[in-house]
């Protein structure tokens, strides 16, 4: 049911002219994947993509809307290459899933590797019952201080992009597209 | 600007609970969901729906825009220099069972203090995107 829903929200979004529409429906898109989420008992993952692919990026995708145009430009010519390269690199993927173990299969390989020991001895390492924190926060620590370090380069990034520059004021409102 | 008067006391009245949720899934994220990173999206949420509301020039004076960009490094600091700590107290980057007496508690502290560096920065970027959206658009 869910699936077939995200199914459907994908066939309007690539339908959708405006920007504004096609904003609103990944917002609707993100909410229906952190539901596929939670049924699939993935609440930590569930709650950011509840707050961050559905709340703050469609907000900051919103307030970029009132900075360019609003709606689509309608294509030139059919490209049939970029058509023809997703339907390779997609049937690729699904040929690779062929190999995985079945859903919720317990013997397969990644639950035998260091998933026992995370769940056994979280608490005794750590004193955090949540395994998915001490995870997060401590086994994999230098991979969490990383996706902080992208956040932060991003951030820096963009707000550079942004910001009108102080000394040429009078250039800057020429190039600015309203 | 003149502004929706319902809107504006709505969003008076809902944005200390916001802020307390936030704050919630900080501090469970130890026992429950969540963590730094959904926390400090939804600190981030409640500034920008008071910028939304109320105009940026209220938002500005709670969250005053230096503060805001200064949190953005600050919180990688914090999480870089709790991984420091290990290194200077004579163990591995990271390894936070020197914070304190026994290795459980150093392991608390030390994912506590990630945490928080995650909240603090994640915010930081996420409110200061806002505004610089926001101060463009003007």
């Amino acid at each position: 049911m869910l699936l077939t829903l995200l199914a459907v929200v994908t066939v309007a979004i690539i339908r959708q002219r405006s920007l504004f529409g096609v904003v609103i429906l990944t917002s609707v898109y993100s909410f229906l994947m952190a539901s596929v989420l939670i049924v699939l008992d993935a609440v930590d993952v569930a709650m950011t993509e509840a707050s961050v692919g559905a709340g703050i990026s469609t907000v900051l995708l919103l307030a970029s809307l009132h900075l360019i145009k609003t709606t689509e430009m309608r294509q030139v010519r059919a490209n049939l290459l970029p058509l023809f390269v997703s339907i390779g690199t997609g049937a690729v993927l699904v040929w690779g899933t062929m190999v995985f173990p079945p859903f919720g299969t317990a013997d397969s390989v990644i639950h035998k590797h260091v998933a026992p020991r995370y769940l056994s001895d979280s608490i005794k390492d750590t004193g955090v019952p949540n395994v998915v924190t001490s995870v997060l926060a401590d086994y994999r620590g230098f991979d969490t201080l990383g996706e902080t370090t992208v956040i932060f380069t991003a951030g820096i990034g963009v707000m550079l992009l942004l910001r009108r520059s102080r000394r040429r004021p009078a250039d800057d409102d020429a190039e600015t597209p309203q | 600007m003149n502004y929706d008067l319902i809107l504006r006391v709505g969003t008076k009245l809902i944005l200390p609970f916001i802020l307390l949720f936030a704050l919630y899934v900080q501090f469970h994220g130890d026992y429950g969901p969540g963590g730094g990173f959904q926390a400090g999206v939804i600190a981030a949420g409640m500034v920008i729906l008071l910028t939304v509301t109320c105009g940026l020039d209220l938002a500005q004076r709670i969250a005053p825009q230096g503060l805001v960009q200064r949190m953005v490094p600050l919180g990688v600091l914090i999480y870089a220099g709790t991984g420091v700590m290990g290194l200077l107290l004579g163990k591995n980057f990271l390894d936070y069972s020197v914070l304190a007496h026994e290795s459980a508690h150093g392991h608390e502290l030390g994912i506590f203090l990630v945490e928080a560096g995650v909240l603090i920065t994640v915010s930081g970027t996420m409110i200061a995107l806002f505004y610089a959206f926001v101060e463009r658009g003007r």
